[in-house]
């Protein structure tokens, strides 16, 4: 089993690797990252990357997909450890800065101590004071 | 402290949410969220996914976030500023001016939320979009691969990965020299002791620790 690290938390699923490939079946790795593989290339919801044109063989399979490769050419950080079973797919500073630059606050989903999960959504129609703080 | 401000403006549509930096889990925060048994939602962020999607840099910092889930005032200090350089290296004590100086900072941060809470978008401490947008800190590409390699790091120490975590925590460093919540966090689970913190903050010499918050009174 590999790991995925990804916006929304780590993800076990079944990879193969090689070299610096994560291949995931197009059907995971729409579930583990958002991102899905169609006629017009790697799609995130109206945004498409094209397949890399005779480059194919670097990004895509029948029925699977190299998400790391992906990942590297939209700009996005990828890391891995040592045995290549943990990846991290990690967001850009261009695109977390049009996020910001909406103004629109992100959402998240964290536990409390109980461990239910609360998403800021949940609380729209408040003001909301965000505040972190630490032990440490 | 965040207990007692909600306590006080909860009738006005105003929600506290606290989050909890914590790699270490729920455990080292159970004993101080016990303590003040919030009424309101009190988080815990193991992967410190607030302060990548808020692009903060260190604790405590603050967002205000209105009805429509728009953001009126982007990450700053909640209210702290460089006054606790004045405490004593060994023993943490106060100084009588550092003293006064955090807590005057304090009470007017925490009187600008009151005015928030009770009059919402025309309160003159939330920014229109303009103002908002134009004190927004955007994150570099730097800051971005810094934020990734600490989740992994700091996954990898989950999992017993030690010196590896260890590894991507020390180039989640190096990337982002500026980012307290990244070097305090990687300190705290090195159990590294309070004296690395002094040495680095005292490193600073006449450059300010902390982000300066816009707000009239707070320096």
């Amino acid at each position: 089993m590999t790991t995925l690290l990804t916006h929304s938390g780590p993800t076990e699923l079944d990879a193969r690797t090689d070299g610096d490939g994560l291949w995931l079946d197009v059907a995971e790795a729409e579930r583990a990252t958002g991102w899905e593989l169609k006629p017009e290339g790697f799609c995130y919801g109206p945004v498409c990357v094209p397949v890399p044109y005779g480059r194919e063989a670097e990004f895509v399979a029948p029925g699977s997909v190299n998400v790391a490769g992906f990942w590297r050419h939209m700009g996005k950080p990828v890391l891995h450890d040592d045995a290549r079973e943990v990846w991290m797919l990690g967001e850009d500073a261009t695109t977390r800065s049009y996020e910001m630059l909406s103004l629109e606050a992100p959402d998240f989903a964290l536990p409390d101590l109980d461990g239910t999960i609360h998403r800021l959504s949940d609380y729209r129609g408040k003001r909301v004071l965000l505040v972190t703080w630490a032990s440490w | 402290m965040w207990q007692r401000l909600y306590n006080e403006l909860a009738e006005h549509d105003f929600l506290v949410i606290t989050v909890a930096m914590e790699s270490r889990g729920a455990d080292a925060a159970r004993e101080w969220i016990e303590a003040a048994e919030p009424a309101h939602p009190s988080l815990i962020d193991r992967d410190h996914v607030i302060s990548e999607l808020y692009n903060m840099v260190n604790v405590p910092m603050a967002v205000w976030i209105d009805e429509e889930g728009r953001i009126v005032r982007p990450a700053e200090y909640a209210g702290t500023n460089d006054a606790f350089r004045g405490q004593d290296r060994e023993t943490g004590a106060w100084s009588d001016d550092a003293f006064q100086e955090m807590r005057r900072a304090r009470l007017i941060y925490m009187d600008a939320i009151r005015d928030w809470a009770r009059n919402g978008a025309a309160s003159e401490f939330a920014w229109d979009a303009a103002g908002a947008r134009d004190r927004l800190r955007l994150p570099s590409e730097e800051t971005a691969l810094a934020n990734a390699h600490f989740r992994i790091g700091q996954h990898l120490r989950q999992r017993g990965q030690v010196e590896e975590g260890d590894r991507f925590l020390e180039e989640a460093k190096r990337l982002a020299p500026d980012n307290w919540n990244i070097w305090r966090q990687a300190w705290n689970l090195e159990d590294a002791p309070v004296s690395v913190f002094w040495e680095r903050v005292d490193a600073l010499g006449d450059q300010r620790y902390s982000l300066p918050i816009d707000m009239p009174g707070i320096t």
